[in-house]
């Protein structure tokens, strides 16, 4: 039986389950001390001064560092791999901590101490004195001359400006009879809200700094450490245990250069940095809000004669992941809805809020709010049915990007289209649904969405593991490619299983846990990468790890390694199957042969060159209590094109996840930001309106499974997917439902009272008396 | 790691009023749903504590010799919600209170942290408010008893007054008022679980033996003002009144006369209006039909 395409239990399955599986906390050295940071009270300020006496004086605190106290050596976050070419480098503008205040939040100083409640007072306790400067929260009045202004490198607040032209935009929307859909939408900053905050502890060893975190990317840790701390690399390691996801947010640099800086303040004691739930709202990362603006020209019969799309993107104070996002999401409108008249342009700018980075599906959902909420609109305008006007202008089959390489073999959207449609039967309720006219009317809705795999072209895509033979015939398995919840692990041993010939997918020892020291070099967990790119390095690695299993039993045996082959962790004859040995004798023997000696490895790094197309969509049927002010999600489908599946069961999880992203996407996340002060609002989960078990109906997840063809597992991007096409397929079911089109999300019920009382669908008669 | 400057623990009620009397200064707990989160947050922090939470006495539902419907203060809210008194009684007040939190919360938060914390949010107070329910206190002069409209004093405050030891033990609903009575509570929310209420809408009416007058109706709103309240004027269309659904226009119009909610960035008060309107509505249609009227 293939040990891939089963629905296997994950192979941390009963730990997890029992609590027994440890994350960065359960590792913790006894004695460690506790870090706790000052964050800045102001928006947008210089320190003048901190008054630590009264926090040094508390009882139990060992040390107060302050901005003043640390190292002038800027250095970048991203999650990036390195380049070396400079000009491609990520921009270098933190230090440990800041003098320079760019958002409500900034950390300006540190309190170190035995035990946390002194830590906590120690940092209550510093008297800070501010020199107050004017601030900017809103990404086009940043933009504006005489904004305020974050970065001395950057004046006028632009981080970076990129654009896409084809064709020829100013003559194409010449044609006669060309109708306009013009609009602005806009999407909401929101956080990743994992379940476990960040943290990590950091002590020193023979001289060398070991740092314990929850990250999704160890190896570029390690760079980012060194470069933080003015250290050779190699002074670093960073041990990544079990973390209790990331979504993107730890697929930054956080507080670990902070952490290792100050243990060796301390004199290499063991120090911890645990982010609160509060300060991981605010002083992590954040989601880009970005703002949209779209002009569409329609031809009557149904097709686009010319786009233009400018996308506005609030990085907060700080670059993080920078124009990479906006990059990507502008990019999406030219491969989405193809036409032959373009003009694409994004900005990403600073401002006085928490820094935005990485977030699952890295600017694809505001993309996929944006063009599907405007592709809605443009259905619209002509009068046509939406899902009809998809079919006919959605990417076409065997459409091929040039840049990335891609092309879209299987017509795919259309398939999961129609897939969709009749999971949810759409032309029925559609019909169904039109004749409600009452306070509680019910709609359905759609949205698409196509997203890249891997990194490839834009940065390095490569990946390495290591394989060992154990005595007993199992396979122990490394790999930089990091577990993070979402199932990785599991997915390599059957992989592995798979490619080796093993009997079981429990026959291969997954080591869950990376060390930089030990583990072969991998660039972590991001984008939608693992599976696809640990692919090729475990094909590889597998078939030199084959080659040794089969030359050492060929030489054992006084056979042929031609003749061999491994099924089911056993040697066998081509020919006729017989068996020649088992991989456990086999191991045995050749460990403990006398003369030749052999523990029989592979090891291979291998670099990708290549990218892929996933594709979805997601159906949603709504019921709007319009006097309510209320949303009901009756029943929500997405359908994936990810290739073939791993794991069908974990695949489906994944969906399930991200659809619940969604979901709080479109109609309840948002992190509030006070306009006078530009203190965050509701930085915690109370407040911030991250949505519940009771808020989801059933989530159907259901898939196409066209292999993908560059890929040794003909698998694609499955990760970030599913929290691409909910939220504006549950705008548009809202749109069907009561006529009202929404271009902002989250459409809460503040949102809806607003726009509905504007639609006239609410008239509260005591407000027009007023 | 909690910055708790110490703990008492009482094992009676006599105790805990000793406590309070030797330490006036410290912070009752009971469940600690609330209590913990604020020492977290820095405001309750270094404070001494007495806890409550042990004295069973202050647990479970019953009937007492006055027919009232008597709630120990540490009765938790599953416990309120599954309690078989409460379900023939006042069953609205258990489901309004199974609408806090989670599961856990709810298991581990009680009646007496609710109402003492004297948030005008808070899920069970806009239903005992309609329901006219007693406070009840133990002092070292023995016990006080108060409706709760008089506990409630201001955002934040209600009276206990420490320096006679009190404790609250008690939460009582008198016979007059829940005999013959049926109730409905709204909360309105932007999730539907944990989740703290933008608006809660209490209303419960006695209709009269041929159930075509509305005898008595009582409603009472959470978070329309910043303590608990009563909407006199919306009561003063109902009673007397054939339930129709122009009674339940013109009773939930007549609530803007007597809420305040607030504009802030939780909600604005344009917003709070509207859908106080439409909730009492809902409420007063969904209270006739449990007290087996209907609406003409």
């Amino acid at each position: 039986m293939r040990k891939v395409g089963q629905s296997v239990a994950r192979v941390d399955a009963f730990d997890k389950a029992a609590g027994r599986t440890k994350y960065y906390e359960d590792r913790m050295p006894a004695n460690a001390l506790y870090v706790r940071i000052k964050h800045a009270e102001k928006a947008h300020a210089f320190v003048k001064s901190i008054d630590t006496s009264a926090a040094s004086a508390i009882d139990g605190v060992v040390k107060v560092l302050t901005c003043f106290d640390v190292p002038d050596i800027p250095f970048p976050t991203a999650g990036h791999p390195w380049s070396m070419d400079p000009g491609h480098q990520d921009v270098a503008d933190r230090l440990l901590l800041n003098r320079h205040v760019r958002y409500f939040g900034d950390d300006i100083a540190v309190v170190i101490a035995e035990n946390e409640v002194a830590a906590n007072q120690g940092v209550r306790a510093l008297q800070v004195e501010y020199e107050e400067l004017p601030f900017v929260l809103d990404v086009q009045k940043a933009m504006e001359e005489g904004a305020p202004q974050l970065h001395e490198r950057f004046p006028g607040n632009v981080l970076k400006h990129t654009d896409l032209r084809r064709g020829n935009y100013a003559e194409a929307i010449k044609e006669p009879g060309l109708i306009k859909v013009e609009k602005w939408y806009d999407t909401p900053t929101v956080q990743h809200c994992h379940i476990e905050n960040f943290g990590c502890f950091a002590y020193e060893e023979n001289g060398r700094i070991v740092v314990v975190t929850s990250t999704q990317i160890p190896h570029i840790v390690r760079r980012v450490v060194g470069q933080a701390l003015g250290r050779p690399w190699g002074d670093i390691e960073i041990i990544k245990p079990y973390i209790g996801g990331g979504f993107g947010n730890k697929q930054d640099v956080l507080y670990e250069p902070l952490c290792a800086w100050c243990s060796t303040q301390v004199g290499g004691r063991c120090v911890r940095v645990d982010c609160s739930r509060e300060e991981t709202f605010v002083s992590n990362r954040v989601r880009h809000a970005i703002r949209f603006h779209i002009t569409t020209w329609l031809r009557k019969e149904g097709t686009i004669a010319a786009r233009k799309v400018e996308c506005y993107s609030n990085q907060g104070a700080y670059a993080s992941h920078g124009h990479s996002i906006a990059a990507k999401c502008m990019g999406s409108f030219g491969q989405h809805y193809p036409c032959d008249h373009l003009e694409l342009d994004s900005w990403t700018v600073f401002t006085n809020r928490p820094a935005a980075g990485a977030m699952r599906g890295y600017g694809m959902p505001q993309a996929s709010f944006a063009d599907e909420s405007n592709i809605e609109d443009c259905a619209a305008a002509l009068g046509m049915d939406p899902y009809k006007f998809r079919m006919m202008n959605v990417m076409p089959k065997d459409f091929h990007d040039a840049f990335s390489g891609n092309t879209n073999y299987f017509d795919s959207f259309r398939l999961c289209l129609e897939k969709g449609a009749a999971y949810i039967d759409y032309e029925r309720k559609k019909k169904e649904f039109a004749g409600d006219t009452g306070p509680v009317r019910r709609g359905i809705g759609m949205a698409t969405f196509w997203y890249n795999t891997a990194v490839y072209p834009i940065s390095l895509e490569t990946s390495s593991n290591r394989m060992l033979l154990n005595l007993d015939g199992t396979v122990t398995f490394q790999c930089g490619e990091t577990e993070i919840g979402q199932g990785a692990d599991t997915a390599y041993a059957q992989m592995v299983a798979e490619a080796v010939g093993l009997s079981s997918y429990k026959d291969v020892r997954v080591k869950s846990c990376q060390d930089t020291d030990i583990t072969p070099t991998g660039l972590g967990a991001y984008a939608s990468r693992q599976t696809y790119v640990a692919g090729f390095a475990i094909r590889q690695t597998a078939d030199l790890l084959r080659g040794k299993i089969l030359a050492s039993a060929a030489a054992r045996k006084e056979l042929t390694a031609e003749d061999l082959d491994v099924v089911d962790s056993c040697v066998v004859l081509k020919s006729d199957g017989s068996p020649v040995i088992t991989l456990s004798e086999l191991a045995m023997t050749a460990q403990y042969d006398p003369v030749h000696s052999e523990h029989i490895t592979a090891e291979s790094t291998y670099t990708i060159r290549s990218n892929a197309y996933s594709f979805g969509c997601t159906f949603a049927e709504v019921e709007v209590d319009i006097p309510m002010c209320k949303v009901k999600i009756v029943n929500m489908v997405n359908v994936h094109d990810c290739g073939s599946l791993i794991n069908p069961a974990l695949a489906a999880a994944q969906v399930h996840g991200g659809m619940s992203m969604a979901i709080g996407f479109g109609l309840s996340e948002q992190l509030l930001f006070d306009e006078k002060t530009g203190k965050p609002l509701n930085n915690n989960l109370l407040d911030y309106k991250l949505s519940t078990f009771m808020d989801h109906p059933h989530l159907e997840a259901q898939f196409i499974e066209n292999p993908e063809p560059t890929s040794p597992f003909g698998t694609k991007a499955l990760g970030e997917p599913p929290t691409c096409s909910g939220a504006p397929a549950l705008r548009n079911a809202i749109y069907n439902a009561t006529g009202v089109a929404i271009d902002r999300n989250p459409i809460n019920p503040h949102v809806l009272y607003e726009e509905f009382s504007r639609a006239g669908l609410i008239r509260d008669a005591w407000k027009e008396e007023t | 790691m909690y910055d708790i400057k110490a703990i008492y623990e009482a094992e009676s009620v006599e105790d805990a009023v000793e406590l309070r009397l030797a330490h006036p200064e410290a912070q009752i707990i009971a469940g600690g749903s609330d209590v913990l989160v604020q020492i977290r947050e820095g405001r309750r922090a270094g404070k001494e504590l007495i806890s409550i939470y042990g004295i069973d006495a202050m647990r479970g539902v019953s009937i007492d010799e006055e027919d009232n419907l008597r709630i120990g203060s540490l009765t938790s809210f599953s416990h309120i919600t599954n309690n078989p008194l409460v379900k023939k009684i006042c069953p609205v007040l258990g489901e309004a209170v199974d609408q806090i939190g989670s599961p856990q919360i709810r298991n581990i938060g009680t009646i007496g942290g609710n109402t003492c914390n004297g948030v005008t949010s808070a899920d069970s107070a806009s239903t005992l408010h309609a329901w006219e329910a007693i406070i009840e206190l133990t002092g070292k002069n023995g016990i006080r008893r108060l409706p709760i409209k008089d506990f409630y004093i201001k955002a934040g405050t209600v009276d206990i007054r420490a320096e006679e030891g009190e404790i609250q033990t008690a939460v009582l609903i008198p016979k007059e008022s829940y005999e013959n009575t049926f109730g409905h509570y709204i909360k309105y929310g932007l999730r539907n679980a944990m989740e703290i209420a933008t608006l809660g809408c209490s209303v419960n009416v006695r209709l009269s033996p041929d159930k075509r007058v509305i005898e008595r109706c009582r409603i009472a709103y959470g978070v329309a003002g910043p303590v608990p309240m009563r909407a006199p004027s919306a009561e003063a269309v109902a009673n007397g009144q054939a339930p129709t659904m122009a009674l339940a226009e013109a009773f939930s119009l007549a609530v803007l006369e007597d809420i305040n909610p607030r504009d802030s960035w939780r909600a604005a008060k344009a917003f709070r209006q509207h859908i106080a309107v439409e909730m009492a509505k809902r409420a007063l249609i969904e209270s006739v039909k449990r007290a087996g009227g209907e609406i003409a």
